[in-house]
């Protein structure tokens, strides 16, 4: 038996999700196989032939396939999906949207965001907000699998394997791709970055980000923010941290006029040392710091750059 | 056009949940539920559909035991036309959920359903895409924005690198995100109103699909707790344990 790894891109590159996925899946002990499904995606199975533990690319590389839309990866995975005894995608928009319909075509459930992997059939997997884990074991023969990817260290290089071109028969009839806005940032991606930085409501407009941004800059941070920040127009969506935004777990998290809310917990109480800078000493998220600082952010994050 | 939207009961959202003591799982008694929120943003915009004359009939669907009639009520208070009750006290994953909405879609022909994004108990995310499959629908996921014209709907999508557009042909399954709209409350005239409007219960073992479990629950526990930590008195402590004690600076 082997399993599969779609593999996760965007523009070309291979994303760093795609090699803790396939780390989390050598602990199944079989073959590991990457899917690269796409469109011009022929250095994206390059780069993922040289992830430690994989065995075998497969490239599909078809216009049809562009964007990822679910309708036509979920088709060409049913189509290989014979054979393997799991298959496994990061827990990220893209495998999110496609891998439930890549269960429901092989009439199997799915097992979401798993943060380790007991046995074969046994899996980890944290539910209501991270305020339990649950340990749960799939019944049937396929298993498909959303790997949390921030649970997971990467895995590391090796010499290339060989790449297998295959040629698709999807296509798609019934969604198309219209644009994209995407969020230019010269800084980490948030999900990868060793360091974190994130304003709340507490930084009361989008404009005084800007002083998250000095630090951010001396730190080799990432930006995030909470829902609160999202929603009143701070900072674009892709920043939000949380159970229902991105999932963090850097060396480093500060969190910054941020209330400490269950959901914005969920996303970031994993990181290994906490920082909170936050003028209620009663506020929540003091309870799962580190280091708490009850100060008024506008007084000390000038002070902080200077510091650092 | 008519709009589907299944509802999902679950712990209200600022309750925070307790494992059970024999780790079989989290203990729900006495504790406070309410519609899923994804749940009530996909209320409210196949309300506004139908207030923008695009939709013709908003039809509530939940899946469970009675209880979650009440989440139907309030469904219909907020303006659905009319509710659908399949019940059932079988623990259902989102492929069981999925498949019963199937058969109501097979019934009822709605040219969009609306479902939220995830359910903030399991943490799935799961429903509408499966939906999606099994319908043979395409699918618009985690939608910010949704407009409906020509026989399509236009979506917006939150995703990890900003927003993406998708044209889909209809009919369509279509989940929320949290940006889409911001829900409404129900007003006591219309609670009053939603009390005489049609709820209809449909056994879920009258549809047809196979309920047995496909994944066991095995234990349920706690997560790791953290060390309560201190509290500095500046920002050159905190540098300096950062740097000398954390050692996650240089
Ligand atoms: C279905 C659902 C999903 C959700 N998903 C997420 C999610 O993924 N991520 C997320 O973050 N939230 C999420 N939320 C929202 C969450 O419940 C909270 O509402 C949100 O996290 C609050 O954001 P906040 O802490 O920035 O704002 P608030 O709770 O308003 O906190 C602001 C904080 O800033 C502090 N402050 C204000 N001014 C200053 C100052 N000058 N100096 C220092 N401190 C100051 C205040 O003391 C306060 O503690 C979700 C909610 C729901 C219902
Ligand atoms: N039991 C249920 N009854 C009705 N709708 C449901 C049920 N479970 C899930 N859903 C729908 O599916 C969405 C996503 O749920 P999930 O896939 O469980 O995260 C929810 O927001 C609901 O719209």
């Amino acid at each position: 038996m082997s399993v599969l790894v779609i593999a996760e891109h965007e523009n070309g590159v291979l994303k760093p999700e795609t090699a803790k996925v396939v780390h989390a899946a050598s602990k199944l002990g079989a073959e590991i196989h990457v899917l690269v499904a796409g469109h011009n995606v022929g250095s994206v199975a390059e780069a993922a032939a040289q992830i430690a533990g994989v065995t075998a690319v497969k490239l599909v590389d078809d216009s049809a396939l562009d964007h990822q839309l679910a309708e036509s990866t979920a088709d060409l995975v049913i189509t290989l999906a014979q054979g393997y005894s799991h298959i496994l995608a990061a827990a990220s928009t893209t495998g999110k949207n496609i891998m439930p319909r890549v269960a429901a075509l092989l009439d199997k459930s799915q097992i979401s965001e798993i943060v380790d992997v007991v046995d074969a059939d046994t899996f980890m997997r944290p539910i209501y907000a991270g305020n339990a884990i649950a340990t749960v074991k799939s019944l049937e023969a396929q298993k498909v699998i959303t790997v949390r990817a921030s649970a997971f260290d990467a895995a590391g290089e090796q010499a290339p394997v060989a790449v297998e071109t295959l040629t698709a028969s999807v296509e798609n009839t019934s969604s198309s791709f219209v644009g994209v806005e995407q969020t230019e940032s010269e800084r980490p991606e948030l999900t990868a970055a060793p360091v974190v930085i994130s304003g709340g409501r507490g930084m009361q407009n989008g404009e005084n980000f800007s002083l998250l941004e000095g630090i951010a800059d001396k730190l080799g941070a990432a930006i995030g923010a909470s829902r609160a920040a999202v929603d009143a127009g701070f900072v674009p969506n892709d920043m939000q941290v949380g159970q229902t935004g991105k999932i963090v777990a850097p060396d480093l998290y500060i969190a910054v006029g941020i209330s400490g809310a269950i959901q914005h917990l969920a996303g970031m109480k994993d990181s290994k040392v906490i920082v909170a800078i936050n003028k209620d000493p009663e506020a929540p998220i003091f309870q799962v710091a580190d280091y708490g600082l009850v100060a008024d952010l506008f007084d000390v994050l000038p002070q902080l750059e200077q510091a650092l | 056009m008519k709009v589907l939207v299944p509802i999902k009961r679950v712990i209200d959202y600022n309750v925070k949940a307790r494992v059970k003591a024999d780790n079989s799982d989290v203990d729900l008694t006495n504790v406070k539920m309410a519609m899923n929120p994804f749940c009530e943003i996909a209320v409210e915009e196949a309300i506004r559909l139908k207030e923008a004359g695009t939709a013709s009939e908003v039809i509530a669907v939940s899946i469970g035991d009675k209880a979650c009639q009440e989440q139907l009520r309030t469904a219909l208070a907020l303006g659905a036309d009319k509710a659908i009750h399949i019940e059932t006290d079988a623990k259902l994953e989102s492929l069981h959920v999925a498949k019963l909405l199937a058969k109501l879609v097979e019934q009822e022909s709605p040219e969009l359903v609306i479902l939220g994004k995830q359910s903030i108990d399991s943490d799935n995310n799961q429903t509408g895409q499966m939906l999606a499959a099994l319908t043979k629908r395409p699918q618009g996921t985690f939608a910010s924005k949704v407009e409906i014209a020509d026989g399509k709907a236009v979506v917006t999508r939150e995703v990890d690198g900003g927003l993406q557009t998708v044209a889909l042909n209809l009919p369509a399954v279509v989940t929320t995100d949290l940006r889409l709209n911001e829900p409404r409350y129900a007003s006591l005239p219309n609670i009053m109103k939603a009390k005489r409007k049609p709820l209809d219960v449909i056994a879920a073992d009258t549809l047809g699909v196979d309920l047995a479990p496909r994944v066991e629950l095995v234990r349920v526990a706690e997560p790791a707790k953290r060390e309560a930590g201190i509290v500095v008195e500046s920002v050159e402590e905190l540098v300096n344990k950062l740097k000398t004690e954390a050692k996650v600076i240089s």
